[in-house]
């Protein structure tokens, strides 16, 4: 069932689309102007924030989608060790890869919206921007271990412990600048208030919907693609022992056919 | 006898260390340029300096940390030295075990010294020693079990010099915070509980020797 959902099929080599995802790419290329006027036109001004509460539709849902993302690296991690497949390695890898692409729109959205807001850029006693640094810079390393060159099972296997060291990391370090500087200028849910207007609202569900969309289109491909490279790399040897023989033999043909046509002159 | 195992695995590498003398003519050398750099950064105002001791000792701490770490996983590249351990009838663990005594024993060496050095080029002064010891030993513990786990992860590829700080440096941040504020208590520079802090430390050290135990093993069959 696995891999029918997320497996290439045969015939289709040259391409990581299929059905499931020209659906979802589809959603987004509707949904994403759709998300755009809803954000900018429609939506109201709020009334602390004024215009940078439009960016809260993006900062919020990808901000959650990154801690998704990262959350689906431990339990891909988790898995292979225990099952020691290729497929939730290879899962556990595409979602880190969104989940860093996430969480620094996370970190650069917040910035910006931050500025006019809070009037600063950055804010070192935020718990949720320090634990939100640190951890976009620990997946940064995972990314990074994960391109060393080493045997599939090798780096699969060293991933897979940093993944998880990594997401056990991420309450020690939050407790640890919680305590540090005790303080948010974060402010508490607005959804559980029920202070939001309906279009506010709308727009925040609209937002998290696309953005949930983006994150599993991206996955589905990036699981694909890391697939693929994956079998290359296993094959590679192979594939190129046989392109050198297959070149050689051209040659051979090519030399004594000279010969011969030399012989005859 | 899993200690005496791991204390015989310490013995080892720091009788390397003894031979070689790279921590005494190299990284302690090191451990001094830092704390003069410090000065120069800050402008040689000592008022400034004493503000921010607690947080630079600990920085400090961390930079040579990584070379100590880079060094463990070095002596053990010759003559396929991790892969025979592996033969001998000692268990991972211990070996994860007596590479972080190793570790700690050498990080805390280093310590007293940044310490002294710190104290008298900064003209620090000590409200509370204690405070200042535990939190030190402690804090070091959670720096040699990280730094010998991820030492191994990082063993055998060819670009460890790079890989190892980004990877190792992200996960010890609590000990930069946590460390840096319980030294702020004891030196009397922050209003801060140092013992909640210490806590923090303690858990963190914890966990990273239960982790080590458990995925060492694991980790040093691929080297």
């Amino acid at each position: 069932m696995k891999i029918k959902f997320m497996a290439i099929k045969e015939t289709q080599n040259n391409t990581t689309s299929s059905r499931i995802t020209r659906f979802l790419g589809s959603c987004l290329v509707l949904g994403v102007p759709a998300l755009i006027l809803f954000a900018f036109v429609f939506s109201p001004k709020d009334d602390t924030m004024e215009d940078a509460v439009r960016l809260l539709y993006i900062h919020v849902p990808v901000a959650i989608f990154s801690y998704i993302a990262f959350g689906i690296t431990a339990i891909g991690s988790i898995f292979y060790l225990w099952k020691r497949s290729r497929w939730w390695d290879t899962t556990a890898h595409a979602s880190a890869e969104i989940g860093v692409m996430f969480c620094a729109l996370t970190l650069i959205t917040g910035s910006i919206w931050g500025r006019p807001t809070w009037n600063t850029w950055w804010e070192w006693g935020d718990v949720r921007l320090v634990t939100t640094l640190v951890m976009f810079l620990m997946f940064i390393g995972y990314l990074a271990l994960r391109q060393v060159p080493a045997s599939p099972e090798v780096r699969a296997k060293r991933a897979a412990i940093v993944g998880i060291i990594g997401t056990i990391n991420i309450p020690i370090v939050n407790r640890s600048v919680e305590w540090w500087e005790n303080s948010t200028l974060h402010q508490q849910s607005s959804l559980t208030d029920g202070n939001l207007e309906d279009l506010t609202l709308f727009t925040w569900f609209l937002g998290t919907l696309i953005i949930g969309i983006a994150y599993l289109w991206l996955l589905i491909h990036r699981f694909r693609v890391g697939w693929l490279a994956t079998e290359y790399e296993a094959q590679g040897y192979g594939v190129a022992i046989e392109e050198r023989q297959a070149e050689a033999r051209a040659h051979n043909t090519e030399t004594s056919g000279h010969l011969e046509e030399g012989e005859v002159e | 006898m899993e200690f005496r195992d791991a204390w015989s695995i310490a013995r080892k590498d720091l009788r390397i260390e003894l031979r070689s003398r790279v921590l005494t003519n190299q990284i302690a050398p090191f451990t001094l340029l830092i704390v003069v750099l410090f000065g120069f950064a800050l402008d040689a105002d000592t008022q400034t300096l004493r503000d921010t001791g607690p947080g630079l000792f600990w920085v400090a701490v961390l930079l040579i940390a990584l070379l100590a770490i880079q060094r463990a996983v070095q002596i053990e590249d010759a003559d396929a030295a991790r892969e025979r351990t592996l033969l001998t009838p000692v268990s991972p663990s211990s070996v994860f075990l007596g590479k972080s005594i190793a570790l700690f024993i050498q990080l805390v060496a280093l310590e007293v010294l940044l310490f002294f050095v710190m104290l008298a080029l900064f003209n620090l002064s000590v409200g509370n020693p204690l405070l200042i010891c535990l939190s030190a030993l402690v804090a070091t513990i959670g720096v040699a079990t990280s730094g010998t786990l991820y030492g191994v992860i990082t063993a055998g590829v060819g670009v460890r010099e790079t890989l190892l700080p980004i990877l190792l440096l992200p996960v010890l941040a609590p000990i930069a915070i946590g460390a840096t504020r319980a030294f702020g208590d004891a030196f009397d520079r922050v209003d801060a509980d140092g013992w909640a802090w210490l806590g923090l430390l303690a858990v963190f050290a914890v966990v990273y020797t239960v982790l080590g135990m458990f995925a060492y093993g694991q980790l040093v069959e691929d080297t």
